[in-house]
């Protein structure tokens, strides 16, 4: 158990997916204008991290890896190649079957989400946190716990970014800055406060 | 055919002028962290450079083939097809390099370049036009990124290219390297400058007061 809490930790502040490994960057910087659609594209990121990862480290394991074709006969088969079109796939296949249940099941939640879910297939974010926890080589119930914790860290970053710049609207910034510059350099600054959590030794 | 100013100005209209980093805010996401040493920023600029022009040349080869409701699925296949085939070739020759990029190499299938020029450019025009767009964009990338690269390898640890340019205190040089180049965060502030410098010289790229 301990273990598990260690990675969500671990996931959501140390390694945080949007500042110490910049996915999800361009979404992070278009859709943090205002603190209401940023915590709804974060709610989207959650739900979506927390799904398609361990879906795809159920696929990873008992189809694509080397050798994990054995229940089928094929021990010496290493599809092991095909991982990106995989997952890029399940991502699209499950972003879709995720917007048309919400539809019919939960509409409120559907229209709250709106335009981010078709947004989130190719938000970067989603496809990193699968290819890390194949690189990390994380088992099924670790993988749950750091698809939702990468999903909350991202979260709470572009949170965080988006109520950076609702009040940088007031500020007075030097002109060639105004706008993207200046963001760049607030999601500097955010990654900085965030790398003292490095520091935490579990 | 198109005229050979229309082709300039598509080859080398996104390097300073519609930038795709610094302007059209596209393919920010899996870059930087490949930024702190020279070598891994250039074979990832290849890498996507390549990926672009002939997801480009492709798409736009079968554009009129493609029904639009299922174009982003084909799009994407393309690709990923092309990502596995860069992946498979950097295993082979530059294994090193593919173990330092890790994840990122597969991130390129899900940089909005790539996508975002496929739909706003090669859906639209012949695959020359395409193709030039494709190299076009690759370049403004990477010249972002060999900048951010420049910068952090240079300062942060003294070296380009893994060369020793600036000979290090620890080592009985004079350097004393700034270490916060080494971590993520500094890449930030760099394409913040960047951009800065690019807007003091194109005045019409700055953004209007909300």
């Amino acid at each position: 158990m301990e273990q598990y809490i260690n990675l969500f930790i671990r996931a959501v502040f140390i390694e945080n997916l949007a500042l110490s490994f910049f996915l999800g960057m361009c979404t992070f910087l278009a859709v943090s204008k205002k603190v209401k659609t940023a915590f709804g594209l974060g709610v989207a990121v959650i739900v979506v991290l927390g799904i398609s990862v361990p879906v795809n480290n159920l696929i990873y394991h008992n189809i694509l890896a080397p050798g994990a074709l054995d229940w089928a006969g094929f021990p010496d088969a290493d599809l092991s190649f095909l991982k990106f079109l995989t997952f890029i796939g399940v991502i699209a296949a499950l972003v879709q079957i995720l917007e048309m249940t919400l539809d019919k099941y939960v509409p409120a939640l559907y229209n709250a989400l709106g335009i981010f879910l078709p947004l989130i297939t190719v938000n970067c974010a989603i496809f990193g946190g699968v290819a890390f926890m194949v690189e990390r080589d994380y088992n099924f119930g670790e993988s749950v716990v750091f698809g939702i914790g990468s999903g909350v860290g991202w979260a709470l970053a572009i949170v965080a970014l988006a109520a950076v710049r609702e009040k940088l609207k007031y500020a007075d910034v030097p002109d060639g800055l105004r706008g993207l510059g200046i963001t760049f350099i607030s999601v500097g600054l955010i990654g900085l406060g965030f790398m003292s959590f490095s520091g935490v030794s579990l | 055919m198109a005229s050979a100013k229309e082709m300039k100005s598509v080859l080398f209209g996104p390097i300073f002028a519609n930038n795709p980093i610094a302007l059209q805010i596209l393919g920010v996401c899996s870059a930087l962290a490949v930024t702190s040493k020279m070598s891994n920023t250039l074979v990832m600029c290849i890498a996507l450079t390549a990926v672009v022009a002939f997801s480009n040349l492709f798409i736009s080869i079968i554009r009129n083939h493609i029904p639009s409701s299922v174009r982003i699925i084909v799009m994407m296949t393309i690709i990923a097809s092309l990502v596995i085939v860069v992946d498979q070739i950097l295993r082979a020759y530059a294994y090193g390099i593919s173990k330092e990029l890790s994840v990122f190499v597969g991130l390129i299938i899900t940089n909005c370049i790539v996508m975002g020029r496929a739909e706003a450019y090669a859906s639209k025009n012949n695959p020359f036009m395409s193709l030039l767009d494709g190299i076009g964009n690759g370049l403004g990338y990477s010249i972002v990124l060999l900048v951010v690269g420049f910068v952090r390898e240079l300062f942060g640890s003294g070296s380009l290219f893994d060369v020793q340019i600036l000979t290090l205190a620890s080592q009985g040089g004079w350097y004393e390297p700034v270490g916060l180049l080494l971590m993520p965060p500094s890449a930030f502030f760099i394409i913040g400058g960047f951009i800065w410098v690019l807007r003091s010289f194109r005045t019409e790229q700055v953004e209007p007061k909300e």
